[in-house]
């Protein structure tokens, strides 16, 4: 093993450590129980005080608009929001490939037990037992709510639910909708949460961006939004808000994300009080098309379902990589996962399939149009795919996505091979909540991507819509009800000093964007900082390459403060003006993940240290020192951040190397 | 390649509009047509120019957000959404005219953003199946025959971007209502609200200000999802059968 990590000493310039954190909402019992005892303990609000109490929640993905739902049926007075003009575009609708449930519908030996263990094994050990072994323990449910709704899974011609696996298990628990399950599933949650807009019970709000938490006394009671029509700011004030905004990778500019995806709800928490978990977990996903020039504003996931029939290979010889792949006989192609992982072969999870094409490209064996100097793809080739079922066979199955592909590449994929290379995905990190959903400020709640939980170091395919679900549809009701039960909370005053200040400093934003009248567009900064993020916090990272990412990220966050130009006005439609808001938070979040990178001296899931390997290039976790979740504070400088570690205790799961060999 | 396009500029929802001409150079043929776009609206940017209003979100085919008449066109000459249609489907010397969609009941907000909620409140006004959370029973307990559950999926593939009613002489939006109606009437769990489900969608449709359908077919053409033009055909039936029995 090779470890050359620099002493701990150099590291106290960039921040400082903070007392340590503990999470104590779970019940002390058996991890099996423990859920149920949960929900027992936690007390009930009575349904004729329900409709007097106000819930925020701000995002309307599948996290948002579940809990919407649910809470506007359970009797609550619910406000959701969110920046497009429908509840229905939020980014969960581009989710392909499907969503996991331990259903063992298969009786291929599934179970809560297998799913918590592949989940916490999944995300390398840095996930909490006990929110996860819930996850695993509603998953059933989430399948029976989102078949009553009607979401036209996947059947058999026996008419029973059809399943599918997924990257980094060995059983077939991931329930699809062709390649839209996001899709379905979001429509299905935008449904009921309609269904509650007409009954009253939740009142929607689209094209509004919320640009502030109102924090009174240390507890959160409101946000400020500003529609993005008109340009009103508003102050919306609650009992209680729940974020439910999403991940933050579109700080690499180039990602798999929708466009309007951003952090600015969770870092706007953040430099309210609340805690931000682990920022330097990026999972990077294998199976997107590779970058094709210079104008591009996003990248393509293709699902990774399609690891289930395709084989990835590369030239065995660099001289090879040049040539029409189908001239390449099949004693010159390595099919480098299946060589390397016999017993997961093209199905390893996502971590090791993207660090692997990489490792191929960096050889020089990488396929396709040259970016930069680099030839940046591997094959997923369905050649055999195809003589095995039959192309009709293949067609069914994965049919959208090979439409996408030619649109996208202009080649046809059912005669060449596609190519493939990894890109920004999702983001494991979020804001720190414990084992109630609940962040470091008392009111204020995360679900979904927004929130660190649930998957470690890196998620397993088909888990997030099961997490979004979970905590919208099954975990925040519960939970909520219990702080929701001490209401009747004091009214708010709108022109309480901490609502005044709050509502002062997004104007004062606003008008600063407006007012700089420099040179470069948001845009420009943008995909600058994502340049950076990519080169030095992206698939690999070292200690010398986060330390400049950090200079540079500085340097780039003084010129934009100084040089930004944004035109129009703040009262109208004004696109640049809501890019310059996001750009400005992913600066400051942008350092924090460098800083959290740098100070996690191991690698684990989605975060590779080049000081931390094995001999054979595998990633090196190092338990006795890191195995904790890297909560970080807001001092009020964004330079110095202060760490919480929160210890992870495995007392049901034994800690192991993780090998898929 | 080189392409003059024709932009539609309009400062809000009460100015007047006009179509503003740029000339575009040096456009590759991978881009896709929002990512032209956006290079116009970051030269827009730096000549001091407001750039140009438009939407967008996923870019990938499935959010919906995006949407443009293009020369005449819901979502340009490809059957696909605007995000998803590429350079290589122009040639060099092209001149194009870039619109919104256009219908009463939707209203433009500024450039070539449009306000589509008229569509929420289709669906607020029945387009769900009543079940509370934890209320639902074993996901097994119901099967679904496959050809139903296709043919629902078929329908409920609509992505709600309204191109449709932009490409129908009526602006009707019959055929994402129809899709709606047929999804969640080909579910076994759909079938006790679908009398009231579909006369309810209907009334609220027409109190949007959308059109009558008159079988024009335009919108199964826009349609970058393929609904299929029976779906109209299905609302129809589950409308006379439910008229008939509301009486
Ligand atoms: C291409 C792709 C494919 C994927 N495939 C899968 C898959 O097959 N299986 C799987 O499990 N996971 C998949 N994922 C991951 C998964 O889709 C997401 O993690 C998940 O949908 C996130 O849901 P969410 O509800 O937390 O947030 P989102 O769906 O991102 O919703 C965020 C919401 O917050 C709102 N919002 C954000 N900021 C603000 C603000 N400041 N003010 C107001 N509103 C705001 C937005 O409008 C939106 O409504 C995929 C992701 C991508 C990118
Ligand atoms: S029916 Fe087709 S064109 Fe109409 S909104 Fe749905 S996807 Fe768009
Ligand atoms: S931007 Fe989502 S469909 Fe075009």
């Amino acid at each position: 093993m090779t470890d050359t990590l620099n002493d701990t000493d150099t590291l106290s310039e960039y921040f400082t450590d903070g007392t340590p954190l503990v999470d104590t909402r779970a019940p002390d019992v058996d991890i099996a129980q423990m859920w149920t005892q949960a929900q027992f303990d936690n007390a009930l609000v009575n349904p004729a005080n329900r409709r007097k109490l106000d819930v925020i929640i701000v995002g309307t993905g599948l996290a948002g608009a579940s809990a919407a739902a649910t809470m506007g049926e359970a009797g609550y007075n619910v406000k959701a929001f969110c920046y497009q003009d429908s509840a229905r575009r939020a980014h969960s609708i581009a989710a392909q490939g499907g969503i996991n449930a331990a259903k063992n519908y298969n009786d291929d030996g599934d179970s809560t037990y297998r799913l918590f263990y592949d989940t916490v094994k999944g995300g390398d050990y840095r996930s909490r037992e006990t929110n996860v072994y819930r996850l695993a323990e509603v998953s059933t449910k989430i399948i029976d709510q989102c078949v009553a709704q009607g979401v036209p899974f996947a059947r058999e011609y026996g008419g029973l639910l059809d399943n599918r696996s997924f990257g980094g298990v060995q059983v077939a628990r991931t329930f699809y909708a062709a390649g839209q399950t996001g899709q379905q599933l979001l429509i299905g949650a935008y449904q009921a949460m309609e269904r509650q807009v007409a009954a009253g019970t939740v009142q929607e709000y689209t094209r509004h961006e919320m640009l502030e938490v109102v924090v009174v006394d240390g507890v959160a009671r409101g946000i400020i939004t500003r529609d993005m029509m008109t340009g009103h700011i508003e102050t919306h004030l609650a009992d209680v808000v729940v974020l439910a905004t999403g991940g933050y990778g579109n700080v690499f500019f180039l990602s798999t994300n929708a466009m309007g995806c951003n952090v600015t709800a969770a870092w706007r928490a953040h430099r309210k009080g609340a805690y931000f978990g682990n920022p330097c977990y990026t999972q990077i996903h294998p199976t997107c098309i590779p970058v094709s020039g210079e104008h591009q504003s996003k990248l393509t996931l293709m699902s990774e379902s399609l690891r289930n029939d395709g084989r990835i290979w590369v030239p065995k010889r660099a001289e090879d990589c040049d040539k029409d792949p189908r001239q390449i006989p099949e004693e010159d192609r390595d099919y480098y996962l299946e060589r390397i992982y016999p017993a997961f072969g093209n199905l390893v999870p996502r971590d090791i399939a993207s660090r692997q094409a990489k490792n191929m490209c960096d050889e020089g064996r990488g396929v396709g149009p040259k970016v930069g100097d680099f030839r940046r793809g591997v094959y997923l080739d369905f050649a055999a795919a195809i003589e095995r079922m039959g192309r009709s066979a293949v067609e069914a199955k994965y049919g959208n996505l090979f439409d996408m592909y030619a649109r996208i590449t202009g080649e046809d994929p059912y005669q060449v091979p596609m190519r493939i290379y990894p890109a920004v995905h999702y983001t494991m990190g979020g804001l720190w909540v414990d084992y109630d959903l609940q962040t470091s400020i008392p009111g204020l709640y995360a679900v979904g991507e927004a929130n660190f939980s649930d998957h470690g170091a890196n998620r397993l395919g088909a888990s997030s819509l099961m997490q979004c679900l979970a905590d919208g549809y099954f975990v925040l009701p519960n939970t909520i009800r219990n702080y929701l039960a001490k209401g009747p909370f004091e009214k708010v005053a709108e022109d309480h000093p901490a609502v005044v200040e709050a509502e002062q400093s997004v104007r004062s934003r606003i008008d600063r964007f407006l007012s700089i009248n420099g040179e470069r567009t948001p845009d420009s900064f943008h995909r600058e900082l994502g340049n950076v993020m990519w080169e030095y916090c992206g698939m690999e990272r070292t200690d010398a390459g986060l330390r400049k990412a950090i200079d540079l990220i500085r340097g780039l966050r003084e010129e934009f403060w100084r040089n930004l130009k944004v035109l129009g006005t703040a009262d109208s439609l004004n696109q640049s003006l809501e890019k310059a808001g996001r750009v400005a938070d992913f600066l400051e979040l942008g350092e924090l993940m460098c800083i959290d990178a740098l100070h996690r001296r191991e690698s684990c899931g989605g975060h590779f240290r080049a000081e931390s390997q094995t001999e054979d290039g595998e990633a090196l976790r190092h338990d006795d020192e890191f195995a904790y979740v890297a909560a970080w504070e807001f001092t009020g400088d964004a330079d110095r951040p202060v760490l919480h570690k929160e210890d992870l205790s495995y007392k049901f799961i034994e800690l192991k190397q993780r090998s898929y060999k | 390649m080189n392409l003059t396009l024709k932009i539609w500029r309009q400062a809000g929802p009460d100015a007047s509009g006009e179509l503003v001409t740029y000339q575009m150079t040096d456009v590759s043929e991978d881009m896709s047509f929002l990512e032209m776009l956006d290079v116009l609206n970051e030269r827009l940017a730096a000549e001091g120019t407001e750039p140009i209003a438009f939407d967008s979100d996923c870019r990938e085919g499935i959010c919906g957000m995006c949407g443009l008449m293009i020369s005449g066109d819901a979502h340009g000459p490809e059957r696909t959404t605007t995000c998803q249609l590429h350079m290589r489907s122009f040639n060099d010397g092209d001149t194009i005219t870039v619109e919104p969609w256009r219908a009463d009941a939707f209203p433009v907000v500024r450039d070539l953003v449009v306000d589509r909620t008229a569509f929420d409140r289709i669906i607020q006004s029945g387009g769900f199946i009543s079940v509370n959370t934890g209320a639902a029973p074993e996901a097994h307990s119901v099967p679904v025959p496959k050809p139903d559950a296709d043919r629902a999926f078929d329908a409920a593939k609509c992505i709600g971007c309204g191109a449709c009613v932009a490409a129908c002489p009526n602006a009707s939006g019959m055929l994402f209502m129809g899709a709606k109606v047929t999804h969640l009437g080909e579910v076994p769990q759909g079938q006790p609200e679908r009398p009231a489900r579909v006369l309810a969608m209907v009334d609220q449709h027409d109190l949007e200000g959308f059109g009558g359908c008159t079988n024009i077919g335009e919108c199964a053409g826009a349609c970058p999802k393929e609904i299929p033009l029976d779906v109209i055909s299905q609302l129809n039936k589950d409308l006379r059968s439910a008229a008939f029995h509301r009486g």
